[in-house]
């Protein structure tokens, strides 16, 4: 990973790391080393002293049954989300690949949401979907559907998956529309001569080439249904009704803020660390793999 | 390329279209919505063409603020956004830059050592550590401050792996034809390197722009004052109290203008955006 | 101008890789000597160490009358010119040539006159404001000579620089490298692994192999009198017949060819040894004497035409005038000069020459 020529200096390298070591040991390992030693300890009601407890937090954690739902629900959201919004990405994406003429309009036409704060994207999806005021959750609820993402958990997180859908449609079919001009023409015109027809030429051969894509997509939409989609719940739902939308990331903020419990806020954090620790490790093997393609 | 013919031309055609009519439809009504009084948005009964008070709106949005929250006018939150971002997109360039330069073009002790101790930063995001982090901000004063806004988010490798990833694809030559042109690393750096680097440092701006301009938790942790709010917060604070009492056309309006400056970058600067995203992912 | 000279030199990477093996070499002022080998021979790495790119593990590296083994690149007083031109795609031609003289301070009207200079002596006055990617590979090439000459260095260093190009514009480049240096008269160094580069361009060529010098000598020398059994097959094509012998008596060889006289006086040989032939130097005999052959496949070259075919189970080639016609799988009658008979050790391959 090295060049072949190098410069000599003896302080000149450390200098020019400096700047960047200094940030990152400060707002990266001093706050991670933090929350991992918070994580055994456990604070009085008023924060005024904490013991060690050892693993109290965690044992404590994993004898919840709140944090179970928790995780069932951060799974089904991005299940929900990574399948829905690859989908939808996908079928654009192939659509836009075929589309010889405006595939740049379409693509620029489509990509913009990647743009908009995963905040204001829940704002958008509440004032369309909100029971007194919104113009859709009109529309359905005069088709006779009951509809009320307020006091409703299941249609609370489909509202959420909608909106977490619809910012992250953009990023993937950026992705496909890569994957996709990547794949040499002339393999698709050999199968074309073939025999096979458009769609069969879909299943047996785009999609078997694009799998590095898709890999690669669903671990990106995983971490970001676990991370970005804070501003998305924290917007619309803020965690409800009755808990039916927090996912883990909320979880830790809401019980280290809100309900004032540090140790297993931080317990939850470290439990985070590891996940994502292993998804990025997958992630790293599938890159791997990847360049060996 | 298979051409189609008869019909099937179109179907790529028609389907994107409807892709493209769904992803624009929020936004669409967010629009609609802002030019509304409050009494027609609020029973759900919303025209779908504008109404009459666009100017109305975005005047009081922009210079007056909500009158149900903060009261914050929102220029002054577009502004700290506008700081907030670029802070972050040129801190992490600078600081980032120089490392990988560091790293790639250099032999010396624990060389290793600080490439993985700023790699391993790539794995966890700021929500993790999130209290920790925001107790270090505290003890060190940041709070409410540009600094504490975007230092800690500065904190994180993508960067320095990008432009790793780019040197490493500088050939050794042009290294070793300065050498014998008497440049010395720093001249080299400025020289070569940095020149080299502008669509790389255009495409790394773009995507840290937007990270940075739509950050949330963070800002709501760290800002208390209204005057440091940064908009993508300040929207969600007009709509936390009771529903009848949401200004929604000036909430609108605000995501309007949360979402224009980003949306912009993102399809002016497409070309460097695309190269951007697909290049820090690798 | 100045001469360069190399003692004992030895590069081990680490990892023990030891890429140059104990080299000496004087490179007279003046002269325009080539390093040819194969690829990993080590050619590169001797070239670069003389740059200064490369550190030197052991040995002195002289320029002039100077000892350059701890001198920076910089202050070698070398210019090289790269296999990939390494020219900065950011700079302009003109920039691209002054960027050197600017880092060490010549004046201006200096700089711009130097330029102008090599800019019309390499035919590229027209480009100076274009950037590198808006040039051919010949006239990006050209800017990368220009950039050393723009110098005026002691030594120049050419890494390989044709093998970028097309055959025939290398063949142009070629003939316009050996034309500048007749012109510039400045010590040249020239790395290359083509062996037709290296005798057109040559006064001196060092054949180079696994890190040692083979043989050091004018293009005509080392292929008239290769000094070992390496440089006899890797100079000349085709490559020389190689094939087992045995000392009959002194002034013979017996080899799957029959029974072979060769110079005595040239060669002290006894026992069994190892028997070179160029394809060139075997004719065609007049008569019903002389040694039988019978080709099994005929190669028209236009003016020559190369027959393969074996003597025993040596495989041969002769290389004869493209006169008449030959069928290919009909005997014929060779004959061989015995001035072209060469002999080599049969374990060390060095040649048997007195």
């Amino acid at each position: 990973m090295q060049k072949r020529a190098i410069f000599g200096s003896t302080s000149l390298p450390y200098l020019l790391l400096l700047p960047q070591l200094a940030v990152v040991a400060v707002f990266f390992y001093w706050p991670a080393s933090q929350a991992l030693w918070q994580s055994f300890l456990l604070e009085d009601a008023f924060g005024l002293s904490s013991t060690f407890v050892w693993f109290e937090n965690y044992s404590e954690l994993f004898a919840d049954s709140g944090y179970y739902r928790t995780m069932m629900t951060t799974a089904v959201f991005a299940v929900m989300v990574a399948g829905l919004s690859l989908s939808l990405a996908l079928l654009l994406a192939v659509q836009a690949d075929k589309a010889i003429h405006g595939a740049g309009i379409y693509r620029t036409l489509l990509i913009w949401p990647y743009a908009v704060a995963p905040a204001v994207a829940g704002v958008l999806w509440i004032f369309m979907f909100q029971p007194s005021l919104g113009v859709v959750a009109q529309g359905i609820r005069s088709l006779g559907i009951a509809w009320n993402p307020l006091l409703n958990g299941n249609d609370a997180l489909i509202l959420v998956v909608l909106a977490s859908t619809w910012k992250q449609i953009s990023y993937n079919f950026l992705f496909f529309l890569a994957g996709l001009q990547s794949i040499p023409r002339a393999v698709i015109e050999a199968a074309a001569i073939d025999g096979a027809s458009g769609t069969r030429r879909f299943w047996t051969i785009i999609l078997p080439l694009l799998s590095p894509t898709v890999f690669f997509l669903v671990v990106v939409n995983i971490v970001y249904v676990f991370f970005d989609t804070f501003g998305i719940i924290d917007a619309m739902t803020q965690g409800g009704p009755s808990k039916a939308t927090e996912t883990l990331v909320y979880k830790v903020f809401f019980d280290g803020r809100l309900g004032g419990n540090l140790g297993s806020s931080a317990a939850q954090s470290v439990i985070l660390m590891i996940l994502v620790v292993g998804l990025t490790a997958i992630q790293f093997r599938f890159i791997e793999r990847r360049v060996a393609y | 390329m298979v051409e189609h013919r008869g019909f099937s031309r179109f179907v790529p055609h028609i389907v994107l279209c409807i892709g493209v009519a769904i992803i624009a439809f929020p936004v669409y009504l967010c629009f609609v919505g802002s030019t509304h009084p409050q009494d027609v948005t609020s029973n759900g009964q919303m025209p779908l063409t504008p109404g009459p008070i666009f100017f109305e709106t975005y005047y009081k949005t922009l210079f007056v603020g909500s009158s149900g929250s903060t009261r914050e006018p929102v220029a002054t939150m577009l502004v700290n956004s506008f700081i907030m971002a670029c802070v972050i997109a040129l801190g992490k360039i600078s600081i980032s830059i120089i490392s990988a330069f560091s790293v790639v073009y250099f032999k010396f002790p624990f060389r290793m050592a600080a490439f993985w101790l700023i790699f391993i930063t790539l794995m966890l995001p700021v929500e993790v550590r999130i209290y920790p982090t925001y107790k270090i901000a505290a003890d060190l004063n940041l709070l409410d401050s540009y600094a504490g806004l975007t230092v800690p988010l500065i904190a994180s490798a993508t960067a320095t792996l990008f432009f790793r990833q780019f040197f490493m694809t500088i050939p050794d030559e042009l290294v070793e034809a300065s050498k014998l042109d008497g440049a010395g690393p720093m001249r080299f750096f400025w020289d070569t390197v940095l020149p080299l680097s502008r669509t790389n440092i255009a495409a790394l701006f773009v995507i840290l722009f937007i990270y940075g301009w739509n950050q949330y938790l963070w800002p709501i942790l760290i800002t208390t004052r209204d005057d440091m709010q940064t908009i993508v917060i300040g929207i969600k604070k007009m709509i936390v109290t009771a529903d009848a009492l949401t200004e929604w056309n000036v909430v609108l309006a605000t995501a309007m203008l949360a979402m224009l400056p980003p949306v912009t970058v993102v399809v002016l600067m497409q070309r460097w955006f695309v190269r951007g995203l697909v290049e820090t992912e690798k | 101008m100045a001469t360069v000279e190399l003692s004992s030199i030895r590069k081990v990477y680490p990892g023990g890789v030891e890429a140059v093996r104990d080299v000496s070499l004087v490179v007279p002022n003046g002269s325009f000597t080539v390093l040819l080998g194969p690829s990993g021979c080590g050619k590169s790495t001797l070239l670069r160490m003389i740059a200064g790119l490369e550190t030197t593990t052991s040995g002195e590296c002289k320029i002039g009358e100077r000892v350059v083994n701890e001198v920076e690149p910089a202050d070698r007083d070398i210019a090289m010119v790269f296999q990939n031109y390494a020219l900065y795609p950011h700079m302009s031609v003109y920039d691209n040539m002054a960027y050197g003289l600017r880092n060490r301070g010549t004046p201006k009207a200096e700089i711009d006159k130097r330029v102008r200079e090599a800019a019309s002596l390499l035919a590229i006055e027209d480009f100076l404001s274009r950037k590198p990617r808006a040039l051919s590979g010949g006239q990006r090439q050209r800017v990368a000579m220009g950039r050393a000459i723009v110098r005026e260095p002691q030594v120049f260093l050419f890494d390989e620089p044709l093998s970028n190009l097309d055959a025939k514009l290398r063949v142009t480049m070629r003939l316009e490298i050996r034309r500048l240096h007749n012109r510039l008269n400045a010590t040249s160094i020239f790395v290359t692994h083509d062996q037709v580069e290296a005798m057109t361009l040559a006064d001196q060529v060092v054949v180079m192999n696994a890190g040692r010098i083979e043989q050091i000598g004018a293009p005509g020398e080392v292929y008239k009198h290769p000094a070992s059994r390496f440089v006899a097959s890797f100079i000349g094509a085709p490559a020389m017949n190689l094939m087992p012998g045995k000392i009959a008596e002194a002034g013979i060889v017996e080899t799957p060819a029959g029974r072979l006289p060769y110079d005595k006086n040239r060669f002290h040989a006894a026992g069994e040894v190892e028997v070179g032939i160029r394809p060139e130097d075997i004719h065609a005999a007049g008569g019903a004497d002389g040694i039988l052959f019978t080709p099994e496949l005929a190669e028209e070259l236009g003016a020559t035409r190369l027959l393969h075919g074996s003597f025993g189970d040596t495989p041969v080639i002769i290389a004869i005038p493209a006169s008449g016609t030959v069928h290919e799988k009909k005997e014929m009658r060779l004959s061989i000069d015995p001035a072209a008979v060469h002999l080599f050790d049969k374990v060390t391959g060095r040649s048997l020459v007195r």
